[in-house]
C-alpha cells in the first residue's frame, strides 16, 4: 500500500478463544493478530475449520454463550467517534450498540439468516429505528432505498416481501442492505457467496466493493477461496489450524507465497491447475486435513507438509517479519522462494 | 386458496360422517334396554313395547340407523327419552358452563404455558429451566379430580372464597354463575399447562438455534426483543397446534372436573345420558363435541396463515 496509512479501524492482538465442552476445554483460535483499515478489505482465508467464523463472533461478541469465550487478547476498535475500545473488554449489553450501527455482519447462509415471517423491509426498518432512531415512516424509506441501494429490481415493492418469496441471491442483497443500513465502519462478512452460484457471486462481490468504496468502510472479508480474495482484497491474512500462518498484501501473496499452507492453497486453484490429456484441469487438492488436536508441539501445517524437517516438529516457530509487511511463520521460508 | 378452502370443508364432512356413523353404532352395542330402563320395575312387557315402538327402537338396526343420519343431516338430533325435550334444546341449556370453562381454562393454561416455556427455553438448562421441568412433570401426573378435591377443601371449605359446587341459581346474574368457574378453571388450567409448557419451550429451543436469531443478535436489537419478537413469532405454529387441540379437548373432555364441581354442563349431561342409555342424548352431544372440535381445527389452519406468510390457505 502506498500514500498515507489508512486508519485503523480493527486491530486484534494476541486473540485466544476458548470452548468449554463436553470433551473439556478447546482453544480454536490461538494468538490472532488481525488488522483492518478504513476503506480497504482484509482477507482472512483458510480451509473451513481453521477458526475464521470464531475470530469474526469474538469481534462482534457473539460466541455461543455461556460455553464460548475471549481467554487472552484484545481487539481494538476504533469507531465512527474516533475513539478506541477493546471489544474484548466490553460487558453484553454496551456491546449490543456496536452491532448494527457501528459493526455489521453478513452471514454466509442467505436461505436461513432472515426471519421468515418478518418481510425483508420491516428487518432492515427494525434495525434503523433502533439506531438512527428514526420514526417508522422515515425508517421504512431507509429500508426502500437500502433495497434500491443493494440493485434489488423494484425495491418498495419487494420491500413488503417475504424472504421466502426471494432468491438466494436477493436475500444475500438484503443482507448485504440490512449490514449497510445504519452506515458500519467495519463490515464483517464471512463467506458471503459461498452459497450462491458463480454469477450471482460476481455480483455480489462487486457489489459489496462498490459499497466498500462509497462508505469508506473498512472490511474484513472471510473466505475459504483463495480466487476470491484475489478479486476483492487489499491485504490477506492466511490462518491455519486457529493461528496466522501468513500476512501479506494481495499482489505479493500471489505472487511470492512464504509459507507453504499458502502455497498449496494457490496451488489448489482452479486457474492454476495444470490439464490432463483431454484438456480438462487437474484440480489439486492439499493432502490430509486441518487437525484439531495437536500431538505435537511444532508446526500445525507440518504433518502436511512437504517441505518440513525435524526442526519443523520440534517447536511451533514464532511468526517472522520477511518483507516491507510481510509476515510468515515458516522457519525455512527462504527455501521456498 | 378456494379450492384448498374447498377441500378443507370436503375433508371435515368426510369426518363428522365418519364420527355419526360411528356414533350410532358404538352406543348400540352397549346392554341395556332404554325402553324397560326407562319405565322402571313395574312396567309391564306391553309399555315396554309401546315405548319401543314410539322411539323407533323396535326397527331393524340399519333402518334405525337410516332414519337416525337423515335427521341428523336436517340438523335434528332428536328428542331425549328422559328429559322429555329435543336433544339439542338439552344440549343448548348446558352448554354456557362448558363454554366458559373451557375458555377459561385454556386462557389459564396458556398464561402459565407458554411463559414458562419461554423461560425454560431462553435459561435453558439453568435454575429456572429444571423448575419449570419439575412443575410440568408435576402438573401432567396430577388427577384432575384430586387437585379439584384438594382446591375445594382448601379455598372453598377452610378459607370460604369461593363456592363448594354448582353454577348458581338458574336466575342468578352471569358474573355470579362464572364466579363459580373459577376453581375448575384454574384446576384444568395447571393440569393442561403442562403440555403447552413443554411445546413451548420445544419450539423456542429449535427456534433460538436458527441462522435468523444470530442475525436478529448482530443487528443489536435487546435480548427481550429478540425473544419475543423474532423467535416467539416463529415459534407460533406449533404453539398454537397444541393450544387448540387442548382446547378442542377440554369442551369434550372437563367430564371428570364438571362432576367434581357438580357443574351441569355438557359433561355431566353426556354422564347421566351414558347411565340411563338415553341414547339420543348420547349421540347428540358426541355429534355436538366433534363438530366443534373439527371447527377448533379449522380455525387453527385460518391462524396459521395469520402468523405465517409460508402457509398458503
Ligand atoms: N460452539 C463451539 N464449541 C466448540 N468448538 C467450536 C464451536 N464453534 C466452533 N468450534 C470449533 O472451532 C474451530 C473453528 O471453527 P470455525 O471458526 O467455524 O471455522 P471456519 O474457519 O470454517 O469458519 C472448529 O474446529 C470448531 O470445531
Ligand atoms: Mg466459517
Amino acid at each position: 500500500m502506498s500514500g498515507i496509512h489508512p486508519a485503523h479501524v480493527l486491530a486484534i492482538r494476541g486473540l485466544d478463544v476458548r470452548f468449554r465442552t463436553e470433551a473439556g476445554e478447546v482453544t480454536p483460535v490461538r494468538g490472532v493478530d488481525l488488522d483492518v483499515f478504513a476503506g480497504r478489505v482484509t482477507a482472512l482465508v483458510g480451509e473451513s475449520g481453521s477458526g475464521k467464523s470464531v475470530t469474526s463472533l469474538a469481534v462482534i461478541g457473539l460466541l455461543p454463550r455461556p460455553s464460548g469465550g475471549v481467554a487472552a487478547g484484545s481487539v481494538a476498535y476504533t469507531g465512527k467517534s474516533g475513539v478506541t475500545v477493546d471489544l474484548a473488554r466490553t460487558p453484553a449489553s454496551a456491546m449490543r450498540a456496536y452491532r448494527g450501527s457501528e459493526i455489521a455482519m453478513i452471514f454466509q447462509e442467505p436461505m436461513t439468516s432472515l426471519n421468515p415471517v418478518l418481510s425483508v423491509g420491516e428487518q432492515i426498518a427494525e434495525q434503523v429505528r433502533l439506531h438512527m432512531r428514526l420514526d417508522a415512516a422515515a425508517a421504512w424509506r431507509r429500508a426502500e432505498d437500502m433495497l434500491g441501494l443493494v440493485e434489488i429490481p423494484d425495491a418498495r415493492r419487494r420491500a413488503h416481501d417475504y424472504p421466502h418469496q426471494m432468491s438466494g441471491g436477493m436475500r444475500q442483497r438484503v443482507m448485504i442492505a440490512l449490514a449497510m443500513s445504519c452506515n458500519p465502519r467495519l463490515l464483517i462478512a464471512d463467506e458471503p457467496t459461498t452459497a450462491l452460484d458463480v454469477t450471482i457471486q460476481a455480483q455480489i462481490l462487486a457489489l459489496i466493493d462498490q459499497l466498500r468504496k462509497t462508505h469508506g468502510m473498512g472490511v474484513l472479508f472471510i473466505t475459504h477461496n483463495l480466487g476470491v480474495v484475489a478479486e476483492v482484497a487489499d491485504t490477506v491474512s492466511v490462518m491455519y489450524a486457529g493461528e496466522m500462518v501468513e500476512r501479506t498484501d494481495v499482489r505479493t501473496l500471489f505472487r511470492a507465497p512464504r509459507h507453504p499452507y499458502s502455497q498449496a492453497l494457490i496451488d489448489c486453484l482452479p486457474a492454476r491447475a495444470a490439464r490432463a490429456a483431454d484438456g480438462r484441469r487437474l484440480i489439486r487438492a492439499i493432502p490430509g486435513s486441518v487437525a484439531t488436536a495437536f500431538a505435537a508441539p511444532g508446526c500445525r501445517f507440518a504433518p502436511r507438509c512437504a517441505f518440513r524437517d525435524d526442526a519443523c516438529e520440534a517447536a511451533l516457530p514464532d511468526l517472522r517479519e520477511i518483507g516491507e509487511g510481510h509476515v510468515s511463520r515458516c522457519r525455512r521460508w527462504e527455501a521456498l522462494a | 386458496m378456494l379450492t384448498t378452502l374447498a377441500r378443507k370443508l370436503g375433508g371435515m364432512i368426510t369426518v363428522m360422517f365418519l364420527v355419526a356413523t360411528m356414533v350410532f353404532f358404538l352406543t348400540r352395542l352397549a346392554p341395556g334396554d332404554p325402553a324397560a330402563l326407562m319405565l322402571g320395575d313395574q312396567a309391564t312387557q306391553a309399555d315396554i313395547e309401546q315405548l319401543r315402538k314410539t322411539y323407533g327402537l323396535d326397527q331393524p338396526l340399519l333402518v334405525q340407523y337410516g332414519l337416525w343420519l337423515k335427521e341428523v343431516i336436517a340438523g335434528n338430533l332428536g328428542q331425549s327419552i328422559f328429559l322429555q325435550r329435543p336433544v339439542l334444546t338439552a344440549i343448548g341449556e348446558r352448554a354456557e358452563p362448558t363454554f366458559f370453562l373451557a375458555l377459561f381454562s385454556i386462557l389459564i393454561a396458556s398464561l402459565i404455558g407458554i411463559p414458562a416455556g419461554i423461560i425454560s427455553a431462553v435459561w435453558r438448562g439453568g435454575r429456572s429451566d429444571q423448575a419449570v421441568s419439575a412443575g410440568a412433570m408435576l402438573a401432567a401426573s396430577i388427577p384432575s379430580f384430586w387437585l379439584g378435591l384438594l382446591f375445594i377443601q382448601f379455598f372453598s371449605v377452610t378459607l370460604g372464597w369461593f363456592p363448594v359446587a354448582g353454577y348458581g341459581d338458574p336466575g342468578a346474574p352471569l358474573a355470579q354463575r362464572l364466579y363459580h368457574l373459577i376453581l375448575p378453571a384454574t384446576v384444568l388450567g395447571i393440569v393442561n399447562s403442562a403440555l403447552i409448557t413443554r411445546f413451548t419451550r420445544a419450539s423456542m429451543l429449535d427456534v433460538l438455534s436458527e441462522d435468523f436469531v444470530r442475525t436478529a443478535r448482530a443487528k443489536g436489537l435487546s435480548e427481550s426483543r429478540i425473544v419475543l419478537r423474532h423467535a416467539l413469532g416463529n415459534a407460533l405454529v406449533p404453539i398454537i397446534t397444541v393450544v387448540g387441540l387442548t382446547a378442542a379437548l377440554l369442551v369434550g373432555g372437563a367430564i371428570i372436573t364438571e362432576t367434581v364441581f357438580g357443574l351441569p354442563g355438557i359433561g355431566n349431561l353426556v354422564v347421566s345420558a351414558v347411565l340411563r342409555r338415553d341414547y339420543p342424548v348420547i349421540q347428540g352431544a358426541l355429534i355436538v363435541i366433534a363438530g366443534i372440535y373439527v371447527m377448533i381445527n379449522f380455525a387453527i389452519d385460518v391462524i396459521y396463515t395469520l402468523v405465517d406468510p409460508r402457509v398458503k390457505t
